[in-house]
């Protein structure tokens, strides 16, 4: 009979803990979902509102014209001068952000010292912390009288400088992941280039980056994917005209930019000015949506040693 | 050439290849190799054996500078390739490491190469063009015993052949450079038995055109392979002879204790 008792409250204790992780589970669970219906919502947001837009303006207006005059009298919703000047803005930057950001991953896995290492790793973790809205000062008041000296015609407001400054703020994005790709080739490969009479630049471009290929990649795609939905920097520096145009040296807008100016201003919800900004957004949403699983396909690459 | 015929002329150790000579090597703080001296005979197989641990790697290592590539090792005493000391200040080891290739434990074809590429990634490390090269290829993996497996899929990754077919890869690869010491580090531990077996009789093979040395852990293997065997242990040559009197009559104790399987 004491053995039946020692069972059966052995039992309950049982179903008491099964009742407490089923709750424990639920809750944790309830947690991971917030945020899947939080995107779900935000997705379902923008295209209930850009599908309420292409019901006043056509997809031949919107991708077949290169004006975007949306707040004045002559509305044009040519989406290719917001385009232009998000992609201007991003190659600048990742013309910029990409040379640097490698030599300096190459010079940190393969020729810094563990002190200089120590001292030049968290320097890039400050760049990433500065808040955007100070790079948009410094493109602003400091680069781009800086490059106005240099570059005859350069207006105020110019995609060169914004760029220049948001490679910049992207350049600890590329070195961090590019370091982790080329720390990740097996040293057996370098052992193997050194062996065979490499020398130690030979051994890195010949052996060392086409083997992290993949992951340099990701980061550059990751970067450009920063460079396209950031804001502030564009906003401030950039100028707020959506020129089509693929010259750095004048003013553009870019569509985060014009986002900010839509929120910003006094346009009542429910208008047709209103809803541009979702069309927009969804554009914007669509650009960084592939950039990132592009970059998560290559870095699922360089996780599974698939190079 | 049969091993009964080296035996004759009784000295095949008076022209070594490379020579080692009151060679220490550490880790750190840990020293791996304590007072080496060793000559390496021309055109022979030399096996090294000896329990893990007891420095052998590490001795191939010297021979051609890789010991150095690892941070915090150094090494005292010298290491001559034809009596020229290839520690000495004037020596660049990147051309030293053109004259004495190695092969490594685990096969590592370059992963982002096609097998031809693989053969020719020697070349083009030292920065040579390979336009015309055929040749070069063929030559190396013929050498390799490799060339009639892959002659029709040269432009194939590297790393879509077997762990065997690799293996003999990098051997072609560093053949393409024609070498005049190949060192071994191992090169079976990672092979299953058909495989190691090609490798042993590619090994006879290279014996006469090039010096071989090879690091095992099996012992079968180095009295099937070589001409002459050391024995290692702790960082201490204990005993460096031809292999038959190695493995039927040693000089010593331990040697004996070991090659029979009384431990390691």
């Amino acid at each position: 009979m004491n053995q039946e008792l020692f069972l059966s409250s052995q039992v309950d204790l049982k179903a008491a803990r099964s009742l407490k992780e089923r709750l424990i589970k639920a809750l944790f669970f309830f947690c991971a979902a917030v945020s899947i219906l939080t995107t779900l919502g935000i997705v379902g947001i923008l295209i209930f509102e850009t599908w309420n837009f292409f019901g006043k303006v056509s997809f031949k207006q919107f991708f077949g014209d290169t004006q975007w005059t949306p707040l004045f009298a002559q509305k044009h919703f040519g989406v290719w001068a917001l385009i232009s000047g998000t992609a201007l803005t991003s190659f600048v930057s990742i013309v910029t952000a990409l040379p640097l950001g490698l030599l300096a991953a190459i010079y940190l896995s393969e020729f810094a010292s563990k002190r200089i290492r120590s001292f030049i790793k968290p320097s890039l973790e400050v760049l990433a912390g500065i808040p955007t809205v100070i790079y948009g000062y410094f493109a602003l008041t400091f680069v781009t009288p800086c490059l106005q000296k240099i570059i005859p015609g350069l207006a105020g407001f110019n995609a060169l400088g914004a760029g220049i400054v948001m490679g910049i703020m992207i350049l600890p994005i590329i070195a961090s992941l590019s370091e982790d790709a080329i720390y990740a080739v097996p040293p057996s490969l370098k052992e193997g280039a050194y062996a065979l009479g490499g020398n130690r630049l030979a051994t890195i471009f010949r052996v060392v980056l086409p083997s992290s290929f993949s992951g340099i990649g990701a980061a550059a795609i990751l970067g450009i994917s920063r460079a396209v939905g950031e804001t502030m920097i564009v906003v401030i520096a950039a100028g707020q005209q959506p020129n089509f145009t693929l010259d750095p040296r004048v003013a553009v807008e870019t569509m985060t930019a014009y986002i900010v100016q839509v929120s910003l201003g006094d346009t009542p919800t429910g208008t047709l000015e209103y809803q541009t900004i979702f069309a927009v957004g969804m554009t914007l949403f669509i650009f960084t949506l592939a950039l990132n699983l592009g970059a998560h396909h290559l870095r699922r690459n360089v996780l599974k040693g698939s190079l | 050439m049969l091993k009964q015929d080296i035996k004759k002329p009784k000295n095949i150790f008076r022209s070594p290849k490379m020579r080692s000579d009151n060679l220490k090597a550490w880790f750190g703080s840990h020293e791996a190799l304590n007072e080496i001296s060793l000559s390496i005979p021309t055109f022979h197989v030399t096996a090294i054996i000896g329990p893990s641990g007891c420095g052998k790697s590490t001795f191939i290592r010297c021979l051609n500078r890789m010991h150095e590539v690892v941070p915090g090792t150094r090494i005292q005493g010298n290491v001559y390739l034809d009596e020229v000391d290839i520690y000495g200040s004037s020596i660049n080891p990147v051309n030293l490491r053109k004259r004495v290739g190695m092969v490594f434990q685990k096969p590592n074809p370059f992963p982002t190469m096609s097998i031809r590429d693989n053969v020719l990634a020697g070349l083009r490390l030292q920065g040579m063009k390979t336009y015309d090269s055929d040749e070069v290829v063929e030559k190396a993996l013929v050498r390799a015993a490799l060339w009639d497996e892959v002659k029709d899929i040269l432009k194939r990754p590297g790393l879509s052949l077997s762990g065997g077919q690799q293996q003999r890869l990098c051997i072609a690869r560093a053949l393409a450079l024609e070498p005049e010491v190949l060192l071994m580090d191992e090169p079976c531990s990672a092979l299953d038995p058909i495989a190691s077996a090609k490798i042993e009789e590619l090994i006879h093979e290279l014996r006469g055109k090039y010096t071989v040395v090879i690091v095992t852990h099996n012992m079968q293997q180095a009295a099937r392979v070589s001409d002459v065997t050391a024995f290692f242990y702790m960082g201490k040559l204990v005993e460096f002879d031809y292999t038959e009197k190695i493995f039927t009559n040693p000089k010593y104790k331990k040697t004996e204790e070991y090659v029979t399987g009384r431990f390691g």
